[in-house]
């Protein structure tokens, strides 16, 4: 066994004042916890500049004279289906969140381990919602010991005010598969939620009423976990077609009334933001596509769901249609936007991540071109490429940026957990990383002189967008050139700050870190990048 | 809300807003004592990083009002800027009777530069004067101008708090390059308006429902009075009736401040007892009087608003025949009209072509001595020469000629 595998074990005996172990100062010049969870860690060392040697882990060999030869693998109930899996105490048991706040899953089958007896469970979960609040209760009794996933809401709130037992660790999607790979985390059991599956466990998202689009954040679930439970709502005979997840990886399938709730899962249809400072950045952003030469036939962008990394795209749509332009390919994040500009011939194929609205859906069931991708292809680390490097351009969100670029993606400046890192991290590695961020919220800077936590290192960040003006990293010299000359109004990042500054009536005054980590970020490579600490209750 | 309950001493006021679908105010109590003065934070969103700030403005507040007894609470900060904080406590001493001929100003962060009689108005974005969460980022958005509003948009019992925050932002937020107009109130409660507004330099100041020059005369006669530097404060009066359509040369001859003329049609359309439609044929004629009238005086006709901000092709189509009728602009609803408002007003690509060959025909003739002025084989009129001039001078005025000065919003 792996020694950092043993985080659920060491987590078991942890109590709060363990959390208060040795702080060390990594690359970024953050102090970072030696230990987490009782595992020994490795702090971030700068960008490129870890590469662990050694083979991948591997699941467990099975024998198929272990399983039926009928293919019909169902299990009566969730509940028999632990008990046969062996559920235990100090299990670590996955979920994905392509169901996101619609998943009833995730809170299914924790709730189920704990009415088996099961305690210290470690959830691994891709990321949680504000739907599984429930899992707090859980924590509460002493079932789940610690969630190692994004949490956000009420969750992020527990975490952050030190209430959970052992501590967050926090990765991007790519650091999930990495950490998953490279034995880091151990899955004991997988639970995976399915819009279809077959009774031998072949199952995908994009067909059923819960359809979703993509399975992709499952698949290493699916290939690593020593054991493997599929639950669905459609049950489809055999064989269930597509097959994102091989049934060759389940163990188990088990069938319940509904996985997920439909309405929560994805939006009827994707709202455009009619924030006037919003549209503004995203105006901004792709007039500095268009003046920085980024847009170019062929060219390829990441876009996502929400505010600017979705407003740009009616920007960059209609620049296209003028200048003639087609995009290679585009990474999703997919709406109905982006469908619409594949099937308008504006883009050659989506390399789909997550499926946001019914368009979409509809559109990576039907459209060949229209593909779902996973964590391995697109993000992790710990391969031979991924596709987050080749993107020539990607825009994306933060909630603090300090003026070495440094950002920030899971805390506001009062430190308490809000969001998940999602792609975040992995995003980075684009050619163009352009942070769209409004100048400040409710009186609050985004531009500070340091992040309240380090989520992606300022050496990746090229320009940071806000409707006051666009201000460019001066490590690339490249794009400063090519954009001399442009009406924009690009400034150095100083300045910026300053202005916010005065309109927000000077710099803010955060309180003191507790320095009482309650979570850790992990970097994509699976060091300690940043820790986030205790808040006051 | 807060509980009335609570507010029992002797006297207790409050200004500004609370809730939680507030944003950038706040709502500040004081209560009359003989104490020397106290202040308190109940809740804040921001007061682990300004609550100290926010303590420490609302003394120096208090100190500038003449105020040195009595209880101040913030009772909900909802991440209101230091100009909002202020005006929000000056009012709610004022309100308690108060501060009299004292005002409290913000820090200042610019120099506002005074505007030419004659410069581009074809956008003005409207911005309710008693709502600080919009005018913060109102110069962003390459508007020619902006409106902080103190009548229809303020309600009656705001009116002294939306010219005390109309006041504060004028002195503390960068507009960029827009005009910083202001609309008072009908009279006479409009030149209460002025006497707080004035000392902090609007360029304009656009006066309602004016149905006679003595309205204007009046509005003149408080700048003149109030301003005591000659810098320009010019008059938009908004005729917004049939009496007003009627008098319209009248009302455009009665100051030399006046620049421009404009139309309200949701008032105008209500006088008359019709029904405004999106292509105004039932206004047709009162806006033709008033372009003709605005002309006759040597003014600029400025148009109505379009109440529709999701229908950009409305608008632009709205745009186009109030272009076509005379009009230089008009009012912005939503930041999302002004671009669409600008390619409105801006001269057709073809004429502008043209009027181009005419000008540089015409240069040829100056130089060459020749009375008269020919385009290949045609000649052309003085009129069209004339015309052709005056495109030519608005488009570079608009930026859309390589040569132009400062074509970007800032």
């Amino acid at each position: 066994m792996n020694e950092s595998t043993g985080g659920a074990t060491g987590g078991r005996t942890a109590t709060r004042e363990s959390r208060f172990a040795e702080l060390i100062e990594n690359a970024a010049g953050r102090r970072v916890p030696a230990l987490v969870n009782g595992a020994v860690q490795t702090p971030f060392r700068g960008v490129a500049a870890h590469r662990p040697t050694g083979n991948k882990a591997a699941a467990p060999i099975r024998s198929c004279a272990d399983y039926p030869t009928s293919g019909d693998k169902r299990a009566p109930s969730l509940r028999d289906a632990l008990e046969r899996a062996g559920l235990c105490d100090g299990m670590t048991i996955s979920t994905h969140h392509h169901l996101r706040n619609g998943d009833r899953i995730g809170t299914l089958a924790l709730q189920t381990a704990a009415a088996m007896g099961a305690r210290d469970l470690r959830w691994f979960p891709s990321a949680s919602f504000p739907c599984h609040e429930p899992v707090i209760g859980l924590m509460d009794k002493g079932h789940v010991h610690h969630i190692e996933g994004s949490m956000n809401g009420p969750l992020g709130r527990y975490c952050s005010e030190g209430r959970m037992r052992g501590q967050g660790v926090l990765r991007s999607h790519g650091g999930r598969w990495q950490a998953i790979q490279d034995g880091e985390v151990e899955i004991d059991i997988a639970v995976l939620a399915a819009p279809s599956a077959d009774f031998f466990g072949n199952a995908n998202g994009s067909h059923g009423r819960s359809a979703c689009g993509s399975l992709g954040f499952a698949l290493a679930d699916a290939t690593w976990a020593k054991h493997v439970i599929v639950v669905t709502d459609n049950l489809v005979p055999f064989p269930c077609l597509p097959w994102q997840i091989q049934g060759n990886f389940v163990d188990q399938v088990v069938v319940v009334d509904s996985i997920g709730d439909p309405a929560q899962i994805v939006s009827g249809t994707t709202e455009m933001t009619k924030s006037p400072d919003r549209l503004l950045i995203a105006e901004y952003v792709a007039r500095f596509i268009r003046d920085a030469g980024i847009l170019r036939d062929g060219f390829s962008f990441q876009a996502g769901a929400g505010g600017t990394s979705l407003a740009f795209l009616p920007y960059v749509k209609q620049m296209m249609r003028e200048q003639g332009i087609r995009a290679g390919f585009a990474r999703g994040g997919s709406t109905r936007y982006l469908v619409e500009m594949l099937e308008e011939g504006l883009i050659g194929a989506i390399l789909d991540g997550q499926t946001f609205d019914l368009e979409a859906v509809r559109s990576i069931r039907d459209n060949p071109r229209h593909v779902a991708t996973t964590p391995f292809t697109s993000y992790n680390y710990h391969g031979k490429g991924h596709f987050a490097s080749m993107v020539d351009v990607t825009v994306l969100g933060a909630t603090e940026v300090d003026v070495d670029f440094n950002a920030n993606v899971v805390t506001h400046s009062d430190g308490v957990l809000l969001h998940g890192i999602g792609g975040w991290q992995n995003c980075l590695a684009a050619g163009c990383t352009i942070l769209a961020v409004p100048s400040f919220r409710d009186r609050i800077p985004v531009l500070l002189d340091r992040v309240t936590t380090l989520c992606g290192p300022g050496e990746l960040i090229d320009v940071v967008a806000t409707e006051r003006g666009i201000a460019i990293n001066p490590r690339r010299q490249d794009l400063l050139d090519a954009v001399r000359g442009s009406d924009l109004p690009i400034r150095p990042i100083q300045d910026l700050k300053r202005e916010i500054e005065a309109l927000c009536g000077g710099a803010p005054r955060p309180p003191e870190p507790s320095y009482d980590p309650v979570a850790v970020v992990k970097w994509v490579d699976g060091t300690v990048l940043d820790a986030v600490w205790r808040t006051s209750v | 809300m807060h509980d009335p309950a609570t507010t029992s001493p002797p006297h207790v006021t409050e200004a500004g807003r609370s809730g939680d679908d507030v944003k950038a105010d706040l709502l500040v109590r004081y209560a009359t004592s003989t104490d020397p003065v106290e202040v308190g934070i109940e809740r804040s969103k921001v007061a682990p990083f300004y609550g100290d700030a926010i303590a420490q403005q609302a003394r120096d507040v208090l100190h500038e009002l003449d105020v040195s007894t009595g209880q101040l609470t913030i009772v909900d900060d909802r991440g209101a800027l230091p100009f909002t904080i202020a005006a929000r406590i000056e009012c709610a001493v004022r309100r308690a009777g108060l501060g009299a001929h004292r005002r409290s100003l913000p820090a200042r962060h610019v120099r506002f530069p005074a505007t030419a009689r004659d410069r581009l108005r074809r956008s003005r974005l409207y911005l309710p004067g008693n709502d600080p969460k919009l005018c913060v980022n109102a110069g962003l958005y390459g508007a020619d101008g902006v409106i902080l509003d103190l009548e229809d948009s303020v309600h009656h019992g705001a009116k002294d708090a939306a010219r005390i925050l109309v006041r504060n932002a004028l002195h503390s937020i960068d507009f960029g390059t827009a005009e910083r107009m202001v609309r008072i109130n009908q009279l006479p409660l409009g030149l209460e308006d002025l006497d707080e507004v004035l000392p902090e330099q609007p360029n304009l100041v656009l006066i309602p429902k004016v149905e006679s020059a003595d309205e204007v005369r009046a509005v003149d006669a408080r700048i003149g009075a109030v301003l005591d530097d000659d810098r320009p404060v010019w008059i938009m009066p908004i005729l917004e009736s049939a009496l007003g359509i009627e008098r319209a040369f009248d009302i455009a001859t009665a100051s030399d401040r006046i620049v421009a003329l404009t139309i309200g049609l949701e008032d105008y359309t209500a006088d008359l007892g019709v029904r405004k439609t999106a292509t105004g044929e039932e206004s047709q004629w009162a806006r033709e009087r008033l372009v003709n009238a605005a002309h006759a005086a040597g003014l600029q006709a400025i148009d109505s608003v379009y109440g529709d901000f999701q229908d950009l092709d409305g608008l632009a189509a709205w745009g186009r025949r109030s272009r076509a009728l005379g009009f230089t602009g008009m009012g912005c609803i939503h930041p999302r009209q002004i671009r669409i408002v600008h390619a409105a007003y801006a001269p057709e690509p073809a004429d502008l072509e043209r009027a181009l060959k005419i000008v540089a025909a015409f240069d040829d003739a100056q130089r060459r001595g020749l009375g008269v002025v020919s385009l290949g084989s045609k000649m052309i009129d003085p009129p069209v020469v004339q015309r052709a001039l005056k495109l030519v001078a608005e488009a570079r005025a608009m930026g859309l000629l390589p040569d132009a000065h400062d074509g970007a919003c800032r």
